[in-house]
This record gives C-alpha cells, sequence and structure tokens, in this order.
C-alpha cells in the first residue's frame, strides 16, 4: 500500500530513476518507514489497550502461585506484553518478591520483559518477515525460561540485598478502568513509546537503505567465512553498549541479514542488544548483590551465543 | 498541596519532575514539588511502576507511561477539586 506513495515520491516529485542508485536507497527508505511507522501505530496501540487488562497487581498474583517450569513460561509470556524499562526494573521486581513469586520466575520475567515485545517483532516481520520473527520470538522465550530456571536452581535468594525483605509495598486498591480510562492509557503509551524510538528506527532504516543501495552483496560472507566461530561472540560483545539503539539495530541488521549475515549471528546481536543492558544492571545494584547480577549477566550470555550457533550451525 | 514525583533517578522521571514543576509555577499553585528516590518510600505508597505521582499523599499515576503536561495538568486539578 505504501510501495506506490514511495515510488511517486522519489521517481516522480523528486525524478531520480529506479536505476540510480540514490534513488533506490531513497524509495527503500521511504517505503520501509511508511509501513514500519504505520505498523507501530497500530500494534503498540492494540498491545498497550489489551494490556489495560493485565496491571502489575494481577500478573504478581498470577506468577506467585509458585508453579514450577509453568511459572517460568508464564513469566516469559507476560514479559512480551508488559512494558519494561530499567526505571521500571526495580518497583516490579520487589513486588514480585513481596508477593512470593519465585526469584527464577522473576528472572525469566527479568529477561524476557526487554528482549521479546512488540517493537522488535514489529520491526522484524516488517522487514524480515514472519518466519524469522517467529524464531526470534520463540528462541527468546526459551532463552528467557532456561535462563530463569537455572537461576532458580541456584538459590539464589541468598544474593539479594539484605535491605529487599524490608521494603513492603503500600496497598492500594485495584481500581476499575472504564473504557475510556483504557484507550486514553493505549493512546498514552504508543505517544511515549514512539516519542522514545522514532529517532532511532529512523536512523536505523537510513543506515540499513544504505547498506542495500551501496554495500556489495558479498562483503559479509568474504569477512564471515573467516571468523565463523568468532562472529557470534563478536556480535554480542558488540550489541552490549548499544542498548538505548534497540529498535534502531533492527533494520540495520536486516540489510545485513541481505548480505550474507548469518540467521543465527543475528538473532545473538538483537538479543545482546535487548537484553544485556549495563544500565539496567546497575540500577539492579540497589536490590541484588554484584555476585547475583553477574551470574545473570553470565547465564544470559553464554544462553544468546548457544542460541546463536544453534542457528549458525545446526538448524 | 504536596506534589510527589516517584522515580529513581532515569531521564522519564527527571523529565516529569521538571513539567510538574512548570505547571506550579504557571498556574501559580501554593505547592511543594518533591522527588522521591528511596525504594522504600516508592513502594509504600504501592506504586508498581516508575515515574509515579503522589498528590497529598495519594498515588494518582503510575502506570508506566510518562505522563506529559496536558495529563499532569489534569491530575492537579483533579485533585484540587477533590479537596474542596
Amino acid at each position: 500500500m505504501f510501495k506506490p506513495i514511495a515510488d511517486w515520491l522519489v521517481y516522480e516529485l523528486i525524478g531520480l530513476s529506479p536505476e540510480n542508485r540514490l534513488g533506490e536507497a531513497l524509495n527503500f527508505f521511504i517505503w520501509d518507514t511508511m509501513k514500519i511507522f504505520f505498523m507501530m501505530l497500530v500494534v503498540i496501540f492494540m498491545v498497550s489497550y489489551v494490556r489495560s487488562y493485565l496491571p502489575p497487581q494481577r500478573v504478581r498474583r498470577f506468577l506467585s502461585q509458585k508453579l514450577p517450569v509453568v511459572g517460568n513460561i508464564f513469566a516469559a509470556g507476560i514479559g512480551v506484553a508488559t512494558p519494561f524499562c530499567t526505571c521500571s526494573a526495580i518497583p516490579l521486581f520487589i513486588g514480585f518478591i513481596e508477593a512470593g513469586v519465585p526469584l527464577g520466575v522473576t528472572f525469566s520475567f527479568l529477561v524476557s520483559a526487554p528482549m521479546v515485545n512488540e517493537v522488535a517483532l514489529i520491526l522484524l516481520i516488517a522487514l524480515v518477515g514472519w518466519k524469522v520473527a517467529l524464531i526470534y520470538l520463540g528462541t527468546g522465550l526459551v532463552v528467557a525460561v532456561v535462563s530463569g530456571l537455572v537461576i532458580g536452581w541456584l538459590r539464589p535468594d541468598r544474593f539479594l540485598q539484605d535491605h529487599v525483605r524490608n521494603i513492603h509495598f503500600g496497598e492500594v486498591e485495584e481500581k476499575q478502568w472504564s473504557q475510556r480510562e483504557r484507550l486514553r492509557y493505549a493512546v498514552a503509551y504508543t505517544r511515549d513509546i514512539l516519542k522514545r524510538i522514532w529517532l532511532f528506527i529512523v536512523i536505523g532504516i537510513a543506515v540499513g537503505a544504505f547498506i542495500h543501495g551501496y554495500i556489495p552483496g558479498d562483503i559479509i560472507l568474504r569477512f564471515s567465512s573467516q571468523s565463523t566461530l568468532w562472529g557470534v561472540p563478536t556480535a554480542v560483545l558488540l550489541g552490549v553498549p548499544l542498548y538505548a539503539g534497540a529498535a534502531g539495530a533492527i533494520p540495520i541488521v536486516t540489510a545485513l541479514l541481505e548480505k550474507g549475515l548469518p540467521l543465527g549471528t543475528a538473532l545473538a546481536f538483537l538479543m545482546a542488544v535487548t537484553a544485556l543492558s549495563l544500565p539496567e544492571f546497575i540500577i539492579l545494584r540497589q536490590v541484588m548483590k554484584t555476585r547475583l547480577i553477574l551470574i545473570f549477566a553470565g547465564i544470559l550470555t553464554v544462553s544468546i551465543i548457544l542460541t546463536g550457533y544453534l542457528f549458525n550451525f545446526v538448524v | 498541596m504536596k506534589i510527589e514525583i516517584l522515580g529513581m533517578g532515569c531521564p522519564k522521571c527527571n523529565q516529569v519532575e521538571k513539567t510538574t514543576k512548570q505547571i506550579v509555577s504557571e498556574m501559580a499553585l501554593d505547592a511543594e514539588v518533591v522527588k522521591v528516590t528511596d525504594i522504600k518510600k516508592i513502594a509504600s505508597y504501592g506504586a508498581p511502576m516508575t515515574p509515579g505521582v503522589v498528590i497529598d499523599g495519594k498515588l494518582v499515576h503510575s502506570d508506566g507511561t510518562v505522563p506529559d503536561k496536558a495529563r499532569l495538568t489534569t491530575l492537579i486539578v483533579n485533585a484540587l477539586a477533590s479537596q474542596d
């Protein structure tokens, strides 16, 4: 639906030829940008509307039922539809602990909430297609469940900061939302998210369009055939400092996939960008001892690297 | 009136504090704007997500979004109305 508009803008209005490299890159950029922002608007709005039926109190109650494994799976699933930012991590975390949610389950949530979310999924569907988006969703959930299970098995309660148990949540009555309030929340949330990420996405698409139009097709194959083994860990390391620009990383990775970047390396990179974030680990220091944070980061890193290898060498 | 902004020092929460102060001075309200960064205190208000807004001891915003100027104004006006 947006392709004709992009064609008209670039080839008619600006007057570039479709054979021209600049024309092709510009066309690609405009088309992608329109497509992605349209999908973002629609999907983020819908997800946040649905989320208004999932207030934190309800999630907490639900997860505190202490079901082994099933609890981790639910926690990872809820994480997909839950808003999450480093600022919200602590109150949510403490709320979970106080409600008696097992720590392993809490970690499954802490992994899945930032890593698998509607923004990443929309970008993957729009740019790469359903298949890769589903693979990302599936492996993301598996990584979240497995990391939570392993951490739970290590009895991590000993590594919480001592004051955590003394924090108590005030009672707030669970208010009944009217339809009007749900819509208001969905609009506010959609605007919030878009305001925060639009620039990253535009830059990401622009870089992606540049790669698409100007970088020779076999460049990555040439580079990665020499370093297949190191590709995945390197991608993970590169991903850590990019946390803030997670939304912008996807269009760039997409363009690189087209140029021969192995799927596993791409998945590992995206997971590292979204799930491994230094600022978040620093904030978690307020409730966890450093050892627990290192265990958390370590298990997450290992599972992400394994995911990368799995898709590069096995699948 | 006492307006407390709950947040552990992230940029979003600082922005809410700034906007609130702006509204208070524009409306010439007799209100004190305080930033609350202590997690014990944030939890005691029952705020599940930050940034949170507490007016006169009552939690009025904590749904995970950053309230903009219009929203904050509404919250403050509502609180004023319920005072009378």
